[in-house]
């Protein structure tokens, strides 16, 4: 992969993505999910508003992936609801957001096409169709692949294009699920500064992962979570230089969660 | 894909539309041995009525008759023949043609049927000698004529079914190739055991006894039943087959230098 | 007896001599059974696809139902078309019975049961794949059918595929419906259980080696286009 021009990357993202110089709430309310009678995951209040960049950590099993989930309204909670922009987003508050699994998601279909899918149930219309389409292709750098079959894609590329399709529709918020646990430093570091940029412009991002230092890097926050708990919120500097939690301050020094 | 869908789903359509044609519903002895396709052409040919054949066991024929499926039979069991038109479900019944049914059997003869002066004592020394006997065992003109045989010999060889008597429930064809595998006798008519391309080790065993008679009627459906008949065209094949040009046609019908089936429509 | 050897022969015989009338059968068989399986295909494929996405009282005994049925034996399925369509049946003022148009719809239902319970094999793994993916779209349930169904064309292929199998093989059901007559409803299958009834058992392999050589090459021709276009796209 070529060294990413960063004012290239702004420039396409800002053919997709508006500047939003305001953004929805999330709130999260009383929330437990349970499964085989055991809580999997118990937060009791949590907002996150305005742009920038959250990254969700903790240990294996902890609950991070099943928070998201929650969050995007892919799974319903046992008890409690989370809203955005006063939506439930297991209706219609999930249309503002958009989501990136951890193993891509790809359509049997060319690059072009599966990114033109995303965006019809963006709902673009027909005349913008096109010019979006390149727009994304040259922020995840498939120009030269769009005719080529999406899942003959190496890793790296099937993630920025599962990206440039969450992106696609434009979201107000993007949920991602530790998009860079199998790629190379080349493609992490496009990812990264695609989500940097669109942040900037004016998407929410939150953010699961298992690097810390892909962390320190991006997030302007950090969610700590262990057991199935918020344990920590804090700037991102702040969280490294010394997190208040115990469990925090544990995973930070390299030790086992209890 | 669709278009070729589309495209499929209208090449059926002609079929359905094709021109004047009447169902005979009749046995497989007549198909089987050529002589629908000998004769029929020069009927198509008088009329302009294509006649389609379904050729089934004669007890089949007339149920399906009886469904209204068919508009003229042409089968071989008088009997039931005569009750189909009793019972209201043919205009009218007329012989057409006969030939005879024969003892076939494996050359070295087992039972010794060969030496048998009827067709009653044929029968008693297959069944004494507990020999292979295989039946259609399908209702079929042929297998109601053996039946009939049978107890005319005082037997009753369904006590047996299964050991030495074999009811096969299939059509001559497939009986006969059973018989030609087996090394079993059965009774066929003549024109299938002519035409029969397998016949492997089987020879005619026994022959010409009146009993074995094997009359062929010819039955035009009754519309009033089923609306569906096309009695006009039914009654014009009716009367071609029992006329000058049907008999003389089936008269000229050979197989190998042999004539297969006699006319003896009554009217002739 | 004939052997072996020479109906092959026969049989390669009647195939380069351009045989018209085994043409004719050929072309026959072809048309009801290729109408047999589109007919089937256009409504087996969604509703597979339905029994894989869609959640609702009765869906786990009506997977059973269709799984059971692609084993229906073709007689039985001649003679209920038979007496649907039987002059004295509910259908028979549509005349249908011994024309084509009945083979096709006997072998429509012989197939139907196949293509819906692979289909539904096919779509709901795609679907396990997929379902969160679609979720996060916004589309949830039977919405994802017609999207599912074309991410699934190649497995759906082989559940055509194998319909295509059964019907052009199957005998019974054709045999009464249409009633094997010449030049209108004669098919290769009733034509070799004429030929086999005829005791002309060299007619008969003949006609069975071109079906075989037959269904191989839709086989061979069907899942080489699916490959081809399969590693196009990776599927």
């Amino acid at each position: 992969m070529r060294d990413i021009g960063h004012e290239f990357l702004a420039q396409s993202l800002s053919k997709v993505i508006p500047l939003r110089p305001f953004l929805p709430e999330l709130i999260v309310k009383g929330v437990q999910y349970r499964a085989s009678d055991q809580v999997q995951l118990d937060i009791p209040t949590l907002s996150i508003s305005g742009r920038g960049i959250s990254v969700i950590l903790g240990p294996n099993g902890a609950g991070k992936s099943l928070m998201i989930r929650l969050m995007h309204g892919l799974i319903s909670p046992d008890a409690g609801q989370v809203t955005y922009d006063d939506l439930t987003v297991s209706g219609k508050g999930r249309a503002r957001q958009a989501m990136v699994f951890q193993k891509p998601v790809l359509l049997r279909r060319s690059v072009s096409a599966n990114l033109k899918f995303a965006l019809k149930f963006g709902s673009t219309p027909k005349s913008e169709l096109e010019s979006k389409t390149n727009a994304l292709l040259e922020l995840s750098g498939l120009v030269g692949k769009k005719n080529q079959a999406a899942r003959s894609l190496s890793g790296g590329e099937e993630q920025c294009l599962a990206l440039a399709c969450a992106l696609a529709r434009s979201p107000k918020m993007l949920f991602l699920d530790e998009p860079t646990s199998s790629l190379d430093p080349n493609a992490t570091h496009r990812i990264e500064a695609i989500l940097h940029h669109a942040s900037v412009l004016g998407v929410r991002i939150v953010m699961v992962s298992h690097s810390m230092a892909q962390a320190e890097r991006l997030a302007d926050e950090v969610l700590f979570i262990a057991g199935g708990k918020l344990r920590d919120r804090a700037k991102s500097q702040d969280f490294f230089n010394g997190p208040t939690s115990v469990e925090a301050h544990t995973f930070l020094s390299g030790r086992l969660v209890p | 894909m669709l278009k070729w869908v589309l495209t499929a789903l209208v090449m059926t359509i002609p079929s359905l539309a094709a021109a004047d044609f009447i169902i005979l519903q009749s046995t497989t002895s007549t198909q089987n041995s050529g002589l629908f396709a000998a004769i029929l052409p020069e009927f198509e040919k008088e009329t302009g009525i294509e006649v389609r054949v379904v050729a089934v066991g004669t007890g089949q024929a007339l149920r399906n008759a009886r469904n209204g499926d068919g508009d003229v039979l042409l089968v071989h069991a008088k009997a039931a023949e005569e009750q189909f038109v009793e019972d209201g479900f043919g205009v009218s019944r007329s012989d057409v043609m006969y030939n005879d049914f024969v003892i076939v059997g494996p050359a070295n003869d087992p039972a010794d049927v060969t030496i048998s002066d009827s067709v009653d004592s044929a029968f008693q020394a297959i069944s004494d000698a507990h020999a292979k006997f295989i039946s259609r065992g399908d209702d079929s003109g042929t297998h109601k004529a053996e039946m009939r045989l049978w107890s005319s010999a005082g037997f009753e060889p369904r006590e047996h079914s299964g050991k030495w008597y074999i009811e096969t429930g299939s059509g001559m064809g497939a009986t006969l190739n059973i018989a030609s595998s087996m090394g079993g006798y059965a009774l066929s008519d003549r024109a299938t055991w002519l035409a029969f391309g397998n016949k492997g080790d089987l020879k005619v065993v026994f022959e010409g006894d009146p009993k074995l008679f094997n009359q062929y009627g010819v039955i035009v459906v009754n519309p009033a039943r089923h609306p569906t008949v096309k009695i006009q065209q039914a009654e014009q094949f009716f009367n071609w087959i029992l006329g000058e040009n049907g008999q003389a046609a089936i008269a000229a019908f050979m197989l190998g230098g042999q004539q297969l089936f006699f006319p003896n429509a009554p009217n002739q | 007896m004939t052997g072996f050897g020479d109906s092959l022969q026969l049989a390669m015989g009647l195939i380069l001599s351009g045989d018209e009338s085994l043409w004719a059968i050929v072309f026959l068989s072809l048309k009801v059974s290729l109408t047999a399986v589109a007919i089937a295909g256009l409504i087996g494929m969604p509703f597979g696809a339905f029994l894989a996405v869609a959640r609702f009282p009765g869906r786990g005994i009506l997977i059973v139902m269709v799984n059971a049925l692609m084993g229906l034996p073709p007689v039985v399925v001649g003679l209920s078309v038979y007496l649907m369509l039987s002059a004295s049946g509910p259908f028979g003022v549509l005349q249908l019975l011994y024309t084509p148009s009945a083979m096709i719809i006997a072998q429509v239902l012989l197939v139907l049961p196949i293509v819906a319970a692979l289909s539904r094999q096919v779509v709901e793994e795609l679907y396990g794949e997929y379902r969160e993916h679609f979720l996060s779209l916004g589309v949830a349930g039977v919405r994802t059918i017609p999207t599912l169904l074309w991410e699934g064309r190649f497995g759906l292929m082989t559940a055509l595929l194998a319909g295509v199998g059964r019907a052009i093989a199957e005998v019974g059901a054709v045999m009464i419906v249409g009633g094997n007559i010449n030049h209108v409803t004669r098919v290769m299958t009733t034509t070799i259980a004429l030929e086999t009834s005829k005791g002309d058992l060299g007619m008969a392999l003949a006609l069975g080696v071109v079906l075989i050589v037959l269904a191989i090459s839709i086989n061979a021709a069907m899942s080489f286009a699916a490959r081809s276009s399969a590693r196009y796209a990776y599927a």
